[in-house]
């Protein structure tokens, strides 16, 4: 178990360490939401790389990650525990009406899901809990989970109160398909991330996709750049910027051209209205312009 | 428990009455800042430290700023605070008095008013053998005697746009009354009930921790919620009466208490797209549509439905169309745009959007055929076009929403096109 990092650039380095670049607004939001104690609010678009965080996070200090997928319907029973029904109905049918209330009601039936999971003990320190996109539940989930992370306690009524010895890590994330109610916002520390620039984009690549070339590296980050200024309906994210790295690789091309592109689209645009806007010349024009931006 | 940890205040008492009138600052300039706030930032800042001034600004961001809007505010106050703290309390103080007489003035004016309406509309009642002639000496026609069923019907299927004032103020009172009724949407929750179709082992297991044996079971149905309404509404000079009209009657489904539609928002539209959800939840309705009248900019203008739509698309569709809404879009889709990008950006609309309904005020006219390009091009990318002309087509938008497959007059006009 690796303690927790105790300045501002010594998160940056745990991050670095296991290939996620992040810049000094975020590496300053996770010091402070691991110094201090608090959940980890990341609310940005699709693909800025806030699912990878966490996963970053657990590698880097040693801990187990316990993850949550939220959608529309989850409840306490899928987040929290259930108990084995079926399980329990064939031992009262075993017991033959003998069965005792203890023995129906212990840890041997109880399906522990991620929320009680996290507040188990663990041998390397508390885990980091990743609750990802958040928005996709509705108001009363945003309720429970509220009361859940205050207190890190969860009140089984056939067993009793089980509380976490130590916190979890928690970090929530958003894609803002809705808007999170204000009390659990207040309750984390909120960041924005938002899309990288030049530079840093460029050594997220190389670090993701070290084997690539570094021209064609730097024409794929500029080309991306450039096309996120266009008028798309869903502009591309670093996870598309390093998976199109990673199929030009594998086809073996050291730099960009107008075919390549068109064929590889996929990889980047998701939307097929956007993959029209870029038939024709109008990807031509846009590597044209990436490239007079590099050489100046 | 986190919540019960000693205050670790650092020693440094200026800091917390620097961070203390930042907040308040910050406050001033809109963003919600509680006093919580407060605290966690001088507790961040004795953990970080006070070596860097980058470093001091994300922290402070980390702790005041809880959402991405108010992230450009922080860094003007942020940097107009810093610098010089009673530079920035002076120019509060010279510019929030002007700002919130013309606020106040407006709320007064119009609440004033409809509290008048509403006093003599009690006395009105009162005395009902008051002749209608008798009130006739000039004075504001606040006491009206109660309509007549026959005049309510009339006003019902008149025209919008070719009532007095008199007779739109009376619609109006109409229109506040109205609601727009909602089917609910299934959800994957469930519920307790003893005529359900699931059972419900969790229930069933605990009566058998009081009894010791299973002797009923529990039955559970899923759980019903209400959907949410998107109304974009069409402003422009052609639209002129409608719209206002249309603006009441979104302000009377937004307000609507008891069971309703989940949330209701609510755009503009002429030129460019504006969001008045927040106005419309004012309960007084003037206030309301005052408000939203100051906020849209362009009333009465041209129409450039394409590419508002567009806007609509890109900035607002994903946050507010994610949990299953329905779209009304009110226009009479006469469009001095490309029809091209109206037809697209009307695509991704029906794409996202669970239902996607056109209210139309030309369908008033029985002849109507689809001639304009805005039309043609609307008219086979929307689920259902209704009428929008007069109380009772929008009273007839009801059928539309509780009914999936009601298509309106789509189809009709679409075959007319065809043929």
């Amino acid at each position: 178990m690796t303690a927790l990092p105790t300045s501002i650039d010594a998160t940056t380095d745990l991050l670095g360490g296991q290939n996620y670049v992040a810049d000094r607004a975020l590496s300053t939001v996770v010091f402070l939401a691991l110094k201090l104690g608090r959940p980890l609010f990341l609310e940005g678009e699709a693909g800025v790389g806030k699912t990878e965080i966490a996963k970053a996070l657990a590698t880097g200090l040693g801990r187990e990650l316990i993850r949550l997928q939220c959608y529309e319907g989850l409840d306490a029973a899928t987040a929290v525990y259930e108990w084995n029904f079926a399980a329990q109905m064939v031992a009262i049918r075993a017991a033959e009406g003998a069965a005792k209330e203890e023995e129906l009601f212990s840890d041997r039936y109880l399906i522990e899901r991620p929320l009680l999971r996290a507040m188990r003990p663990h041998a390397g320190g508390a885990p980091v809990l990743l609750i990802d996109e958040l928005d996709r539940t509705d108001e009363p989930f945003e309720a429970f989970l509220l009361e859940a992370l205050s207190d890190f306690q969860v009140t089984i009524p056939e067993l009793g109160t089980i509380a976490a010895p130590e916190p979890p890590i928690v970090i929530v994330t958003s894609n803002r398909t809705r808007e999170v109610h204000d009390a659990l916002k207040r309750r984390c520390l909120y960041h924005w991330v938002d899309y990288p620039g030049f530079e840093r984009e460029m050594e997220i690549v190389t670090a993701r996709a070290p084997e690539a070339a570094e021209r064609l590296s730097r024409e794929v980050v500029a080309f991306v750049q450039r096309l996120r200024t266009e008028d798309l309906f869903k502009k591309p994210g670093v996870a598309e910027t390093i998976d199109w790295a990673k199929c030009l690789l594998a086809l073996d091309m050291v730099e960009l051209s107008p075919d390549v592109i068109a064929d590889t689209l996929g990889a980047i645009l998701k939307y097929q209205d956007d993959i029209q806007k870029l038939q024709g010349s109008e990807a031509k024009r846009i590597l044209d312009e990436a490239r007079a931006g590099l050489s100046a | 428990m986190m919540e019960h940890r000693a205050l670790e205040l650092p020693d440094d008492p200026k800091l917390v009455g620097n961070l203390t009138h930042f907040a308040r600052a910050l406050r001033a300039a809109g963003l919600r800042v509680g006093p919580g706030a407060v605290l966690d930032a001088a507790r961040a800042v004795a953990v970080a430290g006070f070596s860097d001034r980058r470093d001091f600004y994300w922290v402070l961001h980390a702790c005041f700023v809880r959402r991405r809007e108010d992230s450009a505010v922080f860094g003007q106050v942020f940097r107009l605070y810093w610098r010089d703290p009673r530079y920035l309390e002076h120019m509060m103080a010279y510019m929030i008095p002007a700002v919130r007489g013309v606020a106040e003035e407006r709320t007064a004016r119009a609440a004033e008013k409809r509290a008048a309406e509403a006093l003599l509309d009690g006395v009105a009642r009162d005395a009902p053998d008051l002749p209608e002639g008798e009130d006739r000496d000039g004075t504001e026609i606040e006491i009206d005697a109660t309509l007549t069923m026959s005049q309510e019907e009339r006003l019902r299927t008149l025209d919008f746009e070719q009532m007095s004032t008199a007779e739109m103020a009376e619609a109006k009172r109409m229109l506040a009354r109205m609601t727009l009724p909602v089917a609910p949407l299934v959800t994957r929750r469930r519920i307790a009930a003893a005529t359900g179709a699931r059972i419900d082992a969790r229930a069933t297991l605990r009566a058998v921790a009081r009894r010791g044996e299973v002797l009923s079971l529990a039955r559970a149905r899923p759980r019903t919620r209400w959907p949410n309404l998107v109304a974009l509404c069409d402003i422009s000079g052609s639209m002129s009466q409608y719209s206002r009209a249309v603006l009441h009657f979104l302000h009377a489904v937004s307000n609507a208490k008891g069971q309703g539609w989940a949330r209701v928002h609510a755009f503009t539209f002429g030129t460019r797209l504006t969001n008045i959800t927040r106005h419309l939840r004012a309960r007084d309705v003037d206030a309301a549509l005052a408000a939203a009248g100051a906020e849209a900019q362009d009333w009465q203008g041209g129409t450039r439905i394409g590419e508002s739509l567009l806007a609509f698309n890109r900035d607002w569709s994903r946050r507010v169309l994610g949990q299953g809404a329905v779209v009304l879009l009110i226009t009479d889709g006469l469009d001095r745009g490309a029809p091209e990008a109206l037809a697209a950006a009307a695509d991704r609309l029906r794409l996202s959007s669970r239902r996607l309904i056109w209210v139309n005020p030309l369908l008033r006219f029985d002849g109507f055929a689809p001639r304009a390009t805005g039309v043609q091009a609307l008219l086979p990318r929307v689920d259902c076009l209704k009428a929008g002309h007069n109380i009772a087509s929008l009273e007839g938008l009801a059928t539309a929403l509780s009914d999936a497959r009601d298509v309106g007059d789509r189809d009709r006009l679409l075959h007319g096109l065809v043929a």
